[in-house]
């Protein structure tokens, strides 16, 4: 769109932007934006932030012990960016390139248990009592076919699901994270963490379960 | 987890596998043997269900906004950069 025709009111001004640019920031891709912070171009940068600053404070959350010092992570790898920018040649994604030194700075800032240790929570998916002797259910499960989408979009369950992906164990959040929330996939998740297929699948089962369980117990106190 | 051959599955063993189904990950076998528990199994086919509902909710979190004082931040340290490098 060229700078002097009139916006349409779903792009008014959001303040930040110093001058209108060619694209709309929300849907120009990460390449071009890239391409643009190699000139120096401040808008490029603030347009990339908004895209993924808080992406990347949740996945920091799960290294430090603090808001804080996630925030030092994720400004500390901005910086990486501006000065790395040049070094970045596009083999991965841009996102992949970002969190995996998000993830290198996080770790040397957290005090997080040695990454063994955390593999070790080998916690069944579904509570044993929910099973007979004979390995099978021991009462039916709910069907949440109907409407499923509706119920989980809800704010309240959203809301519980949130809760729970904080209560996650560290290394099961961050996959959860990376899978789930942003939707990268398990190559790229592997690439970021530095781990392999077999131990993404672990952690992510056990996220995940602890997640399903979670809605269902959601589910369950407050009836249909 | 190890599974003896030739038996059929039970439904605390299906949903330990559910991940590694939707990941693609199982041997051909023991996909087969996880979809023929499915066929018979009601209650694990709503739990693969329960599993595909949690993870399309998963993705439907959003992250919290930036706060104007942490862009104008972040802005700040961009300019200066600039300034140095320039």
């Amino acid at each position: 769109m060229a700078s002097d025709e009139p916006l349409p009111d779903a792009h008014t001004s959001t303040g930040w932007a110093p001058t209108l640019r060619t694209m709309d920031p929300a849907t120009e891709n990460d390449v071009e934006l890239l391409s643009r912070l190699r000139d120096g171009d401040e808008a490029a940068f603030v347009t990339l932030v908004t895209r993924y600053n808080g992406s990347m404070l949740r996945l920091a959350r799960t290294y430090v012990p603090s808001a804080a010092v996630a925030e030092e992570a994720v400004q500390d790898t901005w910086m990486g960016v501006v000065r790395g920018v040049d070094r970045f040649e596009g083999r991965s994604s841009f996102k992949t390139w970002l969190f995996r030194i998000l993830v290198n700075r996080a770790r040397s800032a957290g005090t997080r248990e040695p990454r063994d240790l955390l593999l070790t929570d080998d916690s069944p998916a579904v509570d044993p009592s929910r099973f007979d002797a004979g390995g099978a259910w021991a009462r039916p499960l709910e069907s949440w076919e109907t409407d499923a989408d509706d119920r989980l979009l809800a704010a309240t369950w959203s809301g519980r699901l949130r809760d729970a992906l904080g209560e996650l164990p560290p290394r099961q959040r961050e996959i959860v994270i990376l899978r789930d929330v942003e939707g990268m996939d398990s190559g790229d998740v592997c690439d970021v963490l530095g781990i392999s297929e077999g131990n993404q699948r672990v952690l992510l089962h056990r996220g995940r379960s602890r997640l399903r369980a979670a809605l269902e117990s959601e589910f369950e106190s407050r009836g249909r | 987890m190890l599974l003896r051959r030739r038996e059929d599955l039970v439904c605390q063993q299906v949903v330990e596998l559910v991940s590694d189904y939707l990941e693609g990950a199982l041997s051909r076998s023991n996909r087969k043997r996880f979809e023929a528990h499915l066929r018979v199994c009601p209650n694990c086919t709503n739990y693969l269900e329960q599993m595909r509902a949690t993870i399309r909710a998963t993705g439907t979190l959003t992250p919290d906004d930036l706060s104007p004082e942490a862009r104008a931040e972040l802005t700040d340290l961009f300019r200066n950069w600039r300034g140095e490098g320039s």
